[in-house]
């Protein structure tokens, strides 16, 4: 019997959780040629290595088609409709750090917090006869934070990529983003409001309790959590 | 009741979903006397309802994508396209009944529908709005009588004309009437304009450096604008927040006042002389209360017994933001895991928000799932 374990298919992400798992005895690697996503695990028998797109592993774990996966805090919250139910954290990896933020143009001195964005967006409807428009991919984690703040008259605008250009190109007013240093924020003449954030993220070992958790894959995930020294959850 | 029980399902339906629309067939007869049947389309526009109520709407109803008409919404409600279709007919003085299924999303692990009959009426446009508030409120008691009620009421009105009478710029009061079915929001504001919760620290440097430097000398500081809010926005926001700071705090006799509506909770019998201290202490909230004492005694005086009919200061904020006025809604004793049989209530202010005049409006809906459901249990 055989525990799916999906990793990052690309980039620093996978070389980092390589390097995580590594460092705890048991060795990931790719095979085949370089461009062929296929990989394989040694040091714990019976565990199959898959290799995903971050959102994907979110989606997967929620759909129990894999039984760990290494993805975002992010992207865990954003895809999953009840991550507290459907997925548990079984480590936090240390790499992959990124915040979401609300942030506004720097131009906007009279806008430092939420409360302020709040007071702006009723002034701009009035003003424009719209709602103002907020540019994120992280539709469900911004809406519940500014509805936890009591923030009304926005509206959520798609925005797939390259946010920050959002505002310049007057299709957002204000963006709700990822961000590790700040550095595209300002080049792009924007700054985070003081009690912006709205996540801390980081890379994740998850663990999907909606897997088929038969007592040959949690075998394996003894095994597994044994080598790794990390405690485990009970499972239905 | 003859003529109700002519038209409620046969016995012998056992399947839910055809009790559900059995009863609503029953309901609708009813609700349909005197009244213009109305129906709408099951996909709606959108954007009238999300500019309405809001982004959270995307998290209570479904939302779709037509690639010619844009965004649409699955109907979670018949009100707003009702009242919108009324305005575009030229308004005035209507009667309207409806009846069909409504779609909200639930919560993960709710267990309730996401997709449910509602059959509603609603009295636009009037002359007297006591008496269609109590024609109304009578009609969905009257259909539901049978079964082991509770009654809960409240009275979006009294709230307004409490912020209305505040001592206070226009400004505050017009920030407080924005926020006022955002209960933690709303308390934020009223502690903040009390003067019981001082600004967050880069608030407070900002307000500093106004006074320092003024509007102009904050202003000089800023770069190239990008976007769609333009310079004299700023501007001008500068000096509302200048304004802000130099308007005195709430008085704490009237912050109370307010503190004391919200969180009233009394038999309706009970709470005139409730409300009266309050008033004295808020000016201009007399006729609301008038309105009120008028409303509990043509109630008594249908055969509703104001002892057995519960009050609460804050029913009704924090459900859809459309009541401004006399708010009810009629739960099954016993029955916690049920949601309310029947809820509704007055919405003046809606028809202005949807591009018409201010119109006076009561409305109300029953959900016939849980009605049949208890029908069968009381059997």
């Amino acid at each position: 019997m055989s525990l799916r374990l999906a990793v990052p298919s690309k980039g620093r992400l996978q070389e980092a959780t390589f390097d995580w798992f590594g460092a705890r005895g048991i060795i990931l690697r790719r095979t085949g040629s370089g461009r062929e996503y296929a990989a394989a695990a040694d040091g714990v028998a019976g565990l199959v290595v898959e290799l995903l797109p971050a959102s994907e592993i979110a989606r997967d774990l929620a759909s129990g088609r894999i039984h760990l996966g290494v993805t975002g805090t992010d992207l865990v919250n954003e895809k999953i409709p009840d991550p507290g139910r459907d997925v548990h954290s079984l480590a936090e990896l240390g790499f992959g750090h990124a915040d979401l933020v609300l942030a506004v143009p720097e131009a906007w001195v009279d806008v430092n917090t939420v409360d302020d964005l709040d007071d702006v967006a009723a002034r701009f409807r009035r003003r424009h006869g719209r709602r103002l428009r907020i540019a994120t991919k992280y539709h469900r984690l911004v809406r519940d934070f500014l509805r936890v703040k009591g923030v009304a008259d926005y509206a959520l605008v798609d925005s797939q990529g390259a946010t920050e250009g959002t505002i310049r190109n007057c299709t957002a007013e204000a963006i709700a983003d990822i961000t590790s240093t700040g550095e595209t924020l300002r080049a792009n003449r924007l700054k985070i409001l003081e009690d912006g954030l709205i996540l801390q993220s980081q890379a994740e070992l998850f663990l999907s309790r909606a897997a088929g958790w038969t007592p040959g894959a949690r075998a394996v995930l003894e095994r597994l959590a044994d080598t790794l020294a990390l405690p485990l959850p009970e499972l239905a | 009741m003859a003529k109700a029980d002519a038209m409620s399902a046969p016995a012998a339906i056992a399947d839910p979903a055809a009790r559900e629309k059995a009863e609503a067939g029953a309901l609708l007869a009813r609700f349909a006397e005197g009244a213009t049947l109305f129906d709408t389309d099951i996909l709606q526009p959108a954007e009238t309802l999300l500019d309405l109520y809001g982004e959270d709407m995307r998290a209570r109803a479904y939302v779709t994508r037509d690639p010619m008409r844009g965004e649409l919404m699955l109907r979670p409600d018949f009100t707003v396209p009702l009242l919108k279709a009324h305005l575009a007919a030229g308004g005035g003085t209507a009667c309207y009944a409806y009846a069909g299924k409504v779609f909200r999303m639930q919560e993960p692990g709710s267990g309730r529908p996401s997709e449910y009959l509602q059959v509603g009426r609603e009295h636009l446009g009037g002359e007297d709005p006591l008496a269609e508030e109590i024609a109304l409120f009578l009609k969905v008691h009257e259909a539901l009588a049978d079964l082991p009620l509770r009654i809960e009421t409240g009275d979006v009105g009294l709230l307004v004309a409490a912020v209305e009478a505040l001592d206070t710029s226009r400004a505050r009061k017009d920030a407080l009437m924005r926020h006022l079915w955002r209960p933690v929001r709303f308390r934020e504001l009223v502690e903040r304009f009390g003067g019981r919760r001082a600004p967050h620290p880069a608030q407070a440097a900002l307000l500093a450096r106004l006074e320092r430097e003024g509007v102009e000398g904050v202003m000089a500081g800023i770069g190239e604008i990008h976007g769609l809010r333009e310079r004299d926005e700023i501007a001008e926001r500068l000096e509302a927040l200048l304004e802000e700071t130099r308007t005195p705090p709430l008085s704490a006799a009237r912050l109370e006042a307010v503190e004391r509506l919200l969180a009233l909770d009394c038999p309706l019998g009970e709470a005139l002389p409730a409300l009266e201290t309050i008033a004295a202490r808020l000016p201009g909230m007399e006729r609301a209360v008038g309105h009120f004492a008028r409303r509990v005694e043509a109630l008594a005086g249908a055969g509703i017994d104001p002892r057995k009919v519960r009050f609460a200061g804050s029913f009704g904020r924090t459900s859809l933001e459309y009541y401004d006025g006399f708010v009810f809604g009629l739960m099954a004793c016993d029955h916690p895991d049920l949601p309310p049989l029947a809820t509704g209530g007055r919405y003046d202010a809606l028809a202005a928000r949807l591009g018409g005049a201010r119109l006076p409006a009561v409305g109300a809906v029953v959900r016939p799932g849980p009605v049949a459901l208890l029908r069968e249990g009381g059997r």
